[in-house]
């Protein structure tokens, strides 16, 4: 028996208080693999120990909802007898290590939540985070780029589940540590989710897919007194996914769930073959009992240890009924597929692992599940937060306009991503009804008359700043940008990526975030179904900025009604939704042009987002609208240039009324006064503001309709014409060739790469 | 009713795309059939769709064609009967030898999505019968491999026999370099066989066929076979 000493529980990373936990939990002292189970049950990545107590405080529930977190994904009812089954998820670690197979297996990951629920995957999006382009890091960072973008490419390519967008930005925060957030809808019968769990004692239990090898045991369990040296070496680092087995892995398990011969599933991610044992025993009230001999084994000699841990993709556990062995057998081995029968359902609450019928592991599924440690970790408001919000824009000389839109429309977080949305299959499956670049993400749902839109949004320099309002302002943009699309928002999913939570400035950060978010959720009536937290993403002692992502799933009535970014046709007018406030904190203007990132991130006022979404859902749906766009980075400049941008050359004419400045009036002091009107009108980014064409026809019922609503709408000009001619209070401040404009653009982020080529 | 068979190898993902097309929006008789299976279940037409089958490990289609529903698909043929293989489909139908040549990595290395313009080059195949020559559509493309190469007397004797039936082209029906988003030799995007029946290409026609995706001149294609097969006859296999 391996003696258990403080070295061996640190590099399990277990605290002497974690192991008597464990020791009073069990009655008596663990075995070495008891050990690793317990070790990588409580991580935090499975256990959330430290986010957990925080994440309650968000709303999950609601009318739609049909599956709340703790499933593998969540699900919102979208009429017609159908789900919406998605979730989002991080691959940040690995993707770093190894670019290409980091990210791949990320998507893999998700897709398997979501076909694990009964669901056909129909979409991916993904939330990318990488440091500076250029500079010192660039080199590394263009590495990264290529490979992330490669292997998203990679494995929903091969798979045949379309990328339809997603969103990325560029910040040095994130050189030491990329963020890659991937998220899956599917679409499942309403009444026939299926859940992750075991029960009917007798029942079998079933493993398929690819074999399990040594990959992906834990780096904190790497090293354990059962080891050798040549078996560490033999450890390859990250895992390596396979969108071939995988394929057959969901159109297996699809045309399983069509019988009723399954009683649950879960995929294997992380914590492998442990945590899908035990959970799906939690959650079906029973136990399970495995014996690992039965465990397809790529390499011989594996101990039960590596077994459990082990983190190989592609492979699924499976409680089917007993007496339907035979039919499930066939419809594995049509797809080629080995179904290795494992283990059993027990009623005993027990997740037993046996190794030649010896009894290696013997835990009682609350242990693990229920009497995780749970901590409330201390905060502590960063001395940082003062320091950045100070921001006196009376000592910069600003550009003239015209060259700073040309500056914001080069920045690779503003410039056309076509470079890499180009490398991802974003038609697959003909439902894609807003191409990947031209709005948020919509998919139609065939045979029906609807459409689901999808945006994940989230801006990591705003919750440098200010946390709180950081969070707030990621959801109300999320479910801005669907409502873009003409859909009303219905439920959102959340990744929310941190430093260490250790650190009471990062808790701080945590909790500034999670109460953001659940407020702004509960403003908006979006209610989050289900996500997933990073943390310990540091570098040197240098975290990234907190980055929640956030995910906004919405329903549109009637597809047709669908809308894009872009004019439909000159002669249009244009109308601008919301007011400005000539809010450049933490702005991409200050930061592209002045290298600044400081200030106050914009003010959100949730009524006035409530209005403006609503009143979205119901002029497109009475189809008054051509083109919806939001107002976000980089401000309302670059919004009407992205407008007129892709359309063949439809210029624009409007005269802008100078922003009023609010903010005199407020605590936190005058921002911009004082500073180029112009400048701070078109960069802006103030929350709750869209550009919106309208044929002129339809003109006064749009009006109408916000006065209606409460929302502020001012027509600021017409679309047409060559030209991008953007003048404020009268006086043109931008005048130039659309296709001059676009050019810059359109190949920024391909000549950063061109550039650095050769 | 015209009846659509579209083959569906572990891999393939664009086989509910063909089915759609065929089912739904041409509202012709349409049916998967299993590579493993020997008969095509009485087709009328037969499909090989996109995707990647067996993984395109060890090269794209290399492991397709040896499935025993490849015997049955080269039988139909002989027979004279509309074969169409779409990207992934046109690859499988080089390596089982129903069409020449071969495909390599597109010329910058990356997968490519996204609408390019093509040009029928010719409209005596069944499946361009209802385009007039010059025609240019707008169709999606998405592949890492359709740079189509073949040896020179192989692509002397694919035009002299007037084989090549779609070139990329620009939105004016110009083939140039910058049309060519892979490299293909000639901008070749598809070819027949010397019977004229038998046809793939690397774009996705069957992803145009609704104009909410963004075009429907893929439709031109299903059409053609249609209304050729109502005036040929149908040709029914067991």
């Amino acid at each position: 028996m391996t003696h258990i000493d403080p070295a061996l529980l640190e590099r399990h990373g277990l605290s002497p208080d974690e192991y008597e936990r464990i020791v009073a939990a069990l009655g008596r002292a663990p075995s070495i693999t008891e050990l690793g189970i317990f070790s990588v049950m409580w991580s935090e990545h499975c256990s959330y120990k430290s986010s957990r107590i925080h994440l309650r405080k968000l709303p999950t529930t609601g009318p739609r909802v049909l599956q709340g977190p703790g499933e593998n994904a969540g699900a919102v009812d979208i009429g017609d007898g159908l789900a919406a089954v998605f979730k989002i998820e991080s691959h940040n670690h690995p993707s770093f290590i190894e670019p290409y197979q980091g990210a791949a297996t990320g998507v893999g990951g998700i897709i398997r939540d979501i076909f694990t629920m009964g669901a056909r995957p129909i979409a991916l999006m993904n939330s990318l985070r990488f440091g500076a382009m250029d500079g010192p890091e660039g080199a590394r960072t263009r590495r990264t780029v290529e490979g992330v973008v490669a292997g998203i490419a990679g494995y929903g390519n091969s798979i045949g589940i379309p990328t339809i967008g997603g969103e990325i930005a560029f910040e040095p925060a994130y050189a030491g540590n990329p963020l890659v957030n991937v998220l899956c809808l599917g679409i499942a019968p309403a009444d026939g989710l299926v859940k992750g769990q075991a029960s009917g004692v007798g029942n079998p239990v079933y493993y398929v897919g690819s074999k399990t090898g040594r990959d992906g045991i834990h780096g904190a369990t790497m090293a354990s007194a059962e080891f050798d040296e040549n078996s560490a070496e033999k450890r390859p680092a990250v895992q390596v996914g396979d969108p071939f087995m995988e394929k057959l892995l969901l159109e297996a398990c699809l045309e399983l769930m069509r019988t009723d011969a399954l009683v649950g599933v879960q995929d294997m991610g992380a914590a492998g073959l442990t945590c899908s044992t035990c959970e799906m025993g939690a959650r079906g009230g029973s136990g399970i009992e495995i014996d690992v001999m039965h465990v397809p084994q790529r390499e011989s000699g594996m101990t039960p240890y590596e077994i459990m841990l082990s983190e190989s993709q592609e492979r699924m556990l499976l409680a089917v009924k007993k007496g339907r062995e035979a039919e499930v057998e066939r419809i594995f081995d049509k797809w080629d597929l080995h179904a290795a029968r494992v283990g059993e359902v027990t009623g005993d609450n027990y997740m037993r692992v046996r190794d030649h019928g010896i009894v290696v592991a013997e835990i009682p599924n609350s242990a693990l599940v229920d009497e995780a440690p749970v901590y409330n970790r201390p905060t502590a408001r960063p001395a940082y937060i003062d320091e950045v919000r100070a921001l006196d824009l009376s000592r910069l000389t600003p550009p003239s306009p015209s060259d700073a839109l040309l500056a914001l429309l080069a920045s690779p977080t503003i410039a056309s991503k076509r470079w890499v949305y180009r490398q991802y299959d974003h038609m697959v499956r003909t439902n894609t009804i807003v191409l990947a670049g031209m709005g948020a993400g919509a998919v139609r749902v065939k045979e029906t008359k609807r459409a689901l839109a999808l945006s994940v949004d989230g801006n990591g320099r705003y919750c440098y700043l200010d946390p709180r309002r950081g969070a707030m302002l990621a959801l109300a943009e999320a479910a801005r940008n669907v409502a873009c699309a003409g859909a009303l928002p219905v439920g959102a999913t959340n990744c929310l990526n941190f430093g260490n939570p250790e650190r009471p400035e990062i808790m701080w950060q945590f909790v500034e975030v999670v109460e953001g978010l659940a407020e702004a959720c509960r403003a908006l009536d979006i209610p989050i179904t289900g996500g997933n937290v990073s943390l310990y993403n540091e570098t040197d002692g240098a975290a990234i900025y907190p980055t929640p992502v956030v995910g906004v799933v919405g329903v549109i009535e009637d597809a047709r009604h669908v809308l894009s970014r872009v004019f439909r046709a000159g002669g249009d007018d244009i109308v601008l939704l919301g007011t400005g406030f000539g809010e450049l904190g933490g702005s991409e203007y200050l930061k592209v042009v002045h290298d600044l990132v400081r200030g106050e991130p914009p003010a959100l006022d949730l009524g006035r987002e409530r209005a403006l979404i609503a009143l979205l859902g119901r002029a497109a749906s009475g189809s008054l609208l051509c083109s919806a766009h939001d107002a976000s980075d980089g401000g309302l400049a670059v919004t009407l240039a992205e407008c007129a941008f892709e359309t063949g050359g439809i210029g624009l004419d409007v005269d802008l009324p100078p922003d009023r400045d609010l903010r005199a009036s407020r605590e936190a002091g005058p921002v911009s006064r004082g500073f180029s009107p112009a400048i701070a009108t078109l960069f802006g980014e103030s929350a709750s503001r869209v550009v919106v064409s309208v044929r002129p026809q339809d003109r006064a019922t749009l009006l109408q309709m916000a006065a209606d609503a409460g929302v502020p709408a001012a027509v600021i000009g017409r679309t047409g014409g060559p030209r991008l001619t953007v003048r404020v209070g009268g006086d043109v401040v931008v005048d130039a060739a659309v296709g001059q404009m676009e050019q810059v653009w359109a190949t920024a982020i391909e000549r950063y790469f061109a550039r650095h080529a050769a | 009713m015209i009846k659509f068979s579209i083959v569906v190898f572990p891999g393939s993902n664009c086989d509910h795309d063909a089915y759609h097309a065929a089912k739904h929006v041409l509202g012709q008789e349409a049916e998967f059939v299993w590579h493993k299976e020997t008969s095509l279940h009485g087709a009328d037409v037969v499909v090989l769709p996109g995707g990647f089958s067996h993984g395109d490990y060890l090269r794209t289609g290399a492991i397709a064609r040896f499935s025993p529903v490849m015997s049955a698909v080269a039988e139909f043929a002989r027979a004279g009967g509309p074969v169409l293989g779409i990207c992934n489909g046109f690859q499988i139908l080089c390596e089982a030898g129903l069409l020449p040549g071969a495909m390599l990595r597109n010329r910058d290395l990356k997968f490519h999505c996204e609408h390019v313009s093509i040009r029928v080059e010719q409209t005596d195949t069944p499946f361009t019968s209802r385009a007039s020559r010059g025609q240019v559509l707008r169709i999606p493309i998405a592949h890492g491999e359709g740079n189509y190469y073949a040896e020179p007397d192989v692509l002397a004797s694919l035009e002299s026999s007037g084989r090549v039936v779609f070139r990329y082209c620009d939105a004016r029906g110009q083939v140039t370099e910058a049309a060519n988003p892979n490299g293909s030799l000639h901008g070749i995007a598809g070819i027949c066989n010397e019977r004229r029946n038998v046809v793939g290409l690397m774009p996705h026609p069957e992803r145009a066929c609704e104009r909410p995706l963004g075009s429907a001149d893929g439709l031109v294609l299903f059409e053609s076979v249609v209304s050729s097969l109502a005036s040929h006859g149908a040709l029914r296999t067991a």
